[in-house]
């Protein structure tokens, strides 16, 4: 690890003042970050403490939903009551991630700022635009099993990889950021970009904001599933994973929220895969159209290829096994 | 005052370099060697350690970040004479061969039963809420930050699942 200085933020608004700061990073669990300093992936000269501003919180809002606290940490949050009982996709979102070890110390406000596992991105001795912008990218004729089929560039074909934020995107949620310029929400949905021609600008947050919380709206119940697909029952990454909301009034549709995760450089969502399925009656070939809609611009690079079908397939199982559930 | 660290009881000054993680510091600055380095990167759970009741992995966190904490490494959970009950149970069901993992998953395996009997639900529970059902597919869920080289799962599984089982009858 290169050396750094580290301070202890005495307060959100110096810790966002000392963050503007060049080349330097705030830290909360760490289990991301400490891994890319080890690997000179991420080489800041000052690392700034957020660990104990307080926002670990996991609290009910006015209108019924519940705010989750940025530094409250990811087995607080999955294994919190209310969590549980009103927005059980996130739960099993967040429980479908990692190990036990690494959710016990990393944060909500971490999670949706962790970096992608590419290969190519993780090893400073390969091209990659995101880490070393200009030298290319070594996945679009590499090795891509893991990465993305939607949304891509020709700068950059790496995926976020959390599981957290899939859920999150389904869910409807808002982050909170507080900054220099005062405060403000970003839908989850918006907090991620796609890659274009500045892949190393991962998320919205501009130097000296620091995420303080996410708010999930009231619960709507319906039939929630997480679904991951991956190459071990357990601690891997996503090859494809689907978030669903699902409820059926009189046999058809009334709610249908989705999201993908392993697809893409952000949580995927597109409205209008959910819309298509509105006012109809669940059926294998309606299915197959809402997987049609999901993948129309879906390409592979070779070794992801298998992703595409992979997709439809996990797509159409959770819709089959959601309107079992809600029938 | 010296910022401090407190080790199965004794408090312990923060040393001044920032990149020391918490596992560096508990081998090297303070001797206690219990606690292993395999990746040290969060992958192979060698190094965990309990942190306040949790356990996570000493590996991925810095020394600098923990002024104020308590933790509880193997050393400070039985001793030869008095071994804790799983540190038992690992002998008896022969639940390792060349021990290096041991150590963490000992750790571990002491922040899970808590965990199981504040019935924090897994991705293999059937359901988010009630009590948890200990079986095999829980234990192995619950410990896969935990790799062992050697293969040891089936004796490791067998040791905690007969502590897991006394705890609850």
């Amino acid at each position: 690890m290169r050396p750094f200085q580290f301070s202890r933020a005495p307060s959100l608004s110096e810790a966002s003042h000392q963050t503007a700061g060049d080349n330097t990073l705030a830290i909360a669990g760490g289990t991301n970050l400490l891994d890319l300093m080890k690997l000179q992936v991420e080489t800041p000269s000052q690392l700034v403490d957020i660990n104990r501003l307080g926002f670990a919180d996991i609290e009910d809002t006015d209108d019924g939903g519940l705010r989750l606290g940025a530094l409250a940490t990811n087995t607080e949050t999955a294994v919190h009551a209310r969590v549980r009982a009103d927005y059980p996709v996130l739960s099993r979102a967040i429980l479908a991630g990692a190990t036990q070890q690494l959710r016990n110390k990393a944060t909500n406000g971490g999670n949706l700022c962790q970096r992608t596992r590419c290969f190519y991105f993780t090893n400073i001795d390969q091209p990659c635009n995101k880490r070393d912008p200009g030298s290319g990218c070594g996945a679009i004729d590499g090795i891509a099993k893991l990465h993305a089929i939607l949304g891509t560039s020709d700068q950059c074909i790496a995926t976020y990889p959390g599981d957290m934020a899939v859920a999150l995107s389904a869910l409807g949620a808002t982050v909170q950021i507080s900054g220099g310029k005062g405060e403000r929400s970003v839908p989850v949905r918006d907090f991620h970009l796609l890659p274009g021609d500045t892949p190393w600008i991962e998320n919205v947050l501009e130097p000296g904001e620091i995420i303080t919380g996410i708010v999930l709206p009231a619960p709507v119940g319906g039939t929630q599933i997480y679904r991951k697909v991956r190459e071990r029952s357990s601690y891997a990454f996503a090859l494809v994973s689907v978030a669903a909301i699902i409820e059926l009034t009189d046999g058809k549709f009334s709610r249908a929220d989705l999201a993908f995760g392993g697809l893409a450089h952000k949580p995927w969502h597109d409205p209008r895969v959910g819309e298509c399925l509105l006012g109809q009656p669940p059926s294998a070939e309606l299915f197959e159209k809402a997987a049609d809609i999901l993948l129309k611009d879906a390409h592979g690079f070779g070794e992801n290829d298998f992703k595409i079908p992979l997709t439809r397939r996990t797509l159409h199982a959770v819709l089959a096994q959601a309107t079992e559930d809600a029938a | 005052m010296a910022d401090t660290i407190t080790v199965n009881g004794t408090a312990h000054p923060i040393p001044d370099d920032p990149r020391v993680s918490l596992l560096d510091f508990l081998r090297q600055h303070i001797g206690l060697t219990g606690t292993k380095k395999g990746c040290d990167h969060g992958q192979c759970g060698a190094c965990t350690v309990i942190v306040n009741g949790i356990r996570i992995n000493s590996c991925l966190t810095l020394a600098a970040m923990h002024d104020g904490d308590s933790v509880t490494t193997i050393e400070g959970l039985g001793t030869p004479d008095e071994p804790s009950a799983l540190q038992r149970a690992f002998l008896e069901h022969d639940g390792f061969q060349c021990g290096y993992c041991t150590p963490g998953q000992i750790c571990s395996a002491t922040a899970m039963l808590e965990e199981l009997g504040a019935d924090w639900p897994s991705d293999a529970s059937e359901s988010l809420e009630g009590r948890i059902a200990i079986s095999g597919e829980e234990i192995r869920e619950r410990m896969s930050g935990n790799l062992c080289r050697c293969g040891a799962y089936a004796n490791i599984v067998a040791a905690i699942e007969e502590v897991a089982a006394g705890g609850q009858s």
